[in-house]
């Protein structure tokens, strides 16, 4: 172990951050081929059902699981706070704006991540290691085209309808606690809700929210499978990243997107 | 028959989808369709609009009959210019109706109630209300109640 100078200290750092760009760049090359390249998605489209089954159906319980829980807990804690104003018909309204504005697209996002995201990063990555990617393109199908294109549209698609649902699911059950078992009155806990809800402040922002974050975990779940190391413990390395990357980009660009919709007023 | 299942259970997924957008938008943000191009526009100015914001309701006798577009300052006579916009079904509004600004509860939110008056000739799209009543602060309010007492102060002195 001889001790490192100063300038290869350096060095490192400059070809640690030159891995970071070129990484970058690869996944941006990639998502441009995948889903701009040659071959149309016509011939693709029984594929894409299919993925669209493993990505979005199979992944319903669990969004609408933690839907359900997530809108009784805001409900009965929301009830508890407000009742000691004398205000607890704005219930509706506080948990139809934190559900619709953050929580419906942050925790589908991360949901999604952990759920489908692992599953993708590991299938691809087993799929790479075991060569099927190669023999794929050995009898002159594009891997891109046939493996990685319907997945990524996927996602895309899935996500903002997961989003969607688990947005109403928590509604009904934040009115099931409220309504149904504190006794809020049915009337003033819509009536709050819809006053304060406004179609495109509060549901379109959330669904761009919920479209981008849908791009960026599909993206990088897809990427991590596509270019990991293939070996056993390769593919277990780009499925944790997969999850940690996904999430805090989930979570950073959340921070962002908040800031340019309801940043300015 | 496998794949059968399987797309069916696709399409029922995309359409819970498209269901759960269409509930979110009619039922959570009460998005009414009717409401749009039957309006006709009124300008009321006041002296002070404090707390009144776009969008606020404007009601009579307590039915909402539309909403406030617009609120400006009206440079030449340096009071605040609402611009209302009013359902076209309520066309038979009199020419000396008033406008004032209420608050809903003790802690609501401001609105904009019209009474109406008893003239013959009705209000036209682009006119204006001046017979108006601004808005409740309470500063002036305490103000007032202090120099009231004041001057009971005094007058009990002398």
């Amino acid at each position: 172990m001889h001790k490192r100078s100063l300038l290869e200290q350096i060095g490192l750092l400059g070809r640690s951050a030159i891995d970071v760009v070129e990484a970058m760049g690869r996944s941006t090359l990639f998502l441009l081929h995948a889903v701009f390249g040659r071959g149309g998605v016509g011939s693709s489209f029984q594929l894409l059902v299919k993925q669209i089954h493993a990505i979005g159906v199979l992944s319903l319980p669990i969004i609408i699981v933690s839907g359900l829980f997530i809108g009784m807990v805001l409900a009965l804690q929301g009830y508890n706070i407000l009742v000691s104003y004398g205000s607890e018909e704005a219930v509706g309204q506080m948990v139809a704006l934190t559900l619709l504005r953050e929580l419906g697209p942050v925790v589908t996002g991360l949901l999604f991540a952990g759920r489908a995201g692992s599953a993708l990063t590991a299938e691809i990555g087993n799929m790479k290691s075991t060569e099927q990617l190669s023999s794929l393109e050995m009898i002159g199908v594009d891997p891109l085209k046939y493996i990685i294109a319907p997945r990524l549209w996927a996602g895309f698609i899935s996500m903002p309808l997961l989003a969607a649902i688990f947005n109403v699911v928590g509604v009904w059950g934040s009115a099931m606690v409220a309504v149904d078992w504190l006794g809020v009155y049915e009337g003033s806990f819509w009536a709050s809700m819809q006053n304060s809800v406004d179609l495109y402040e509060d549901v379109v922002n959330g669904a761009i929210k919920s479209i981008v974050f849908a791009f960026v975990a599909t993206w990088i779940a897809v990427f991590q499978g596509y270019d990991c190391e293939p070996t056993s413990e390769g593919i277990g390395r780009a499925t944790t990243r997969t999850v940690v990357y996904a999430s805090l980009a989930v979570l950073g660009l959340d921070f962002i997107l908040t800031a340019l919709m309801f940043g300015d007023n | 028959m496998q794949t059968r299942t399987l797309e069916t259970g696709v399409g029922l997924f995309i359409l819970a989808g498209m269901l759960a957008l269409l509930l979110l938008a009619l039922r959570v943000s009460g998005l009414t369709v009717s409401t749009t191009g039957d309006t006709y526009k009124l300008y009321a100015y006041f002296d002070n609009i404090s707390g009144l914001s776009v969008r606020a309701k404007v009601a009579m006798a307590g039915v909402a009959i539309g909403k406030v577009t617009a609120i400006d300052l009206d440079r030449n006579s340096y009071t605040g210019r609402v611009t209302m916009e009013l359902e076209k079904r309520v066309d038979n509004l009199p020419i000396d109706s008033t406008a004032s600004i209420l608050t809903s509860g003790l802690l609501g939110e401001k609105y904009i109630g019209l009474s109406v008056g008893g003239e013959e000739k009705l209000l036209k799209d682009g006119d204006s209300i001046r017979d108006t009543q601004s808005a409740l602060v309470l500063e002036d309010l305490i103000g007032k109640f202090m120099m009231n007492t004041v001057n009971k102060d005094k007058s009990k002195e002398e």
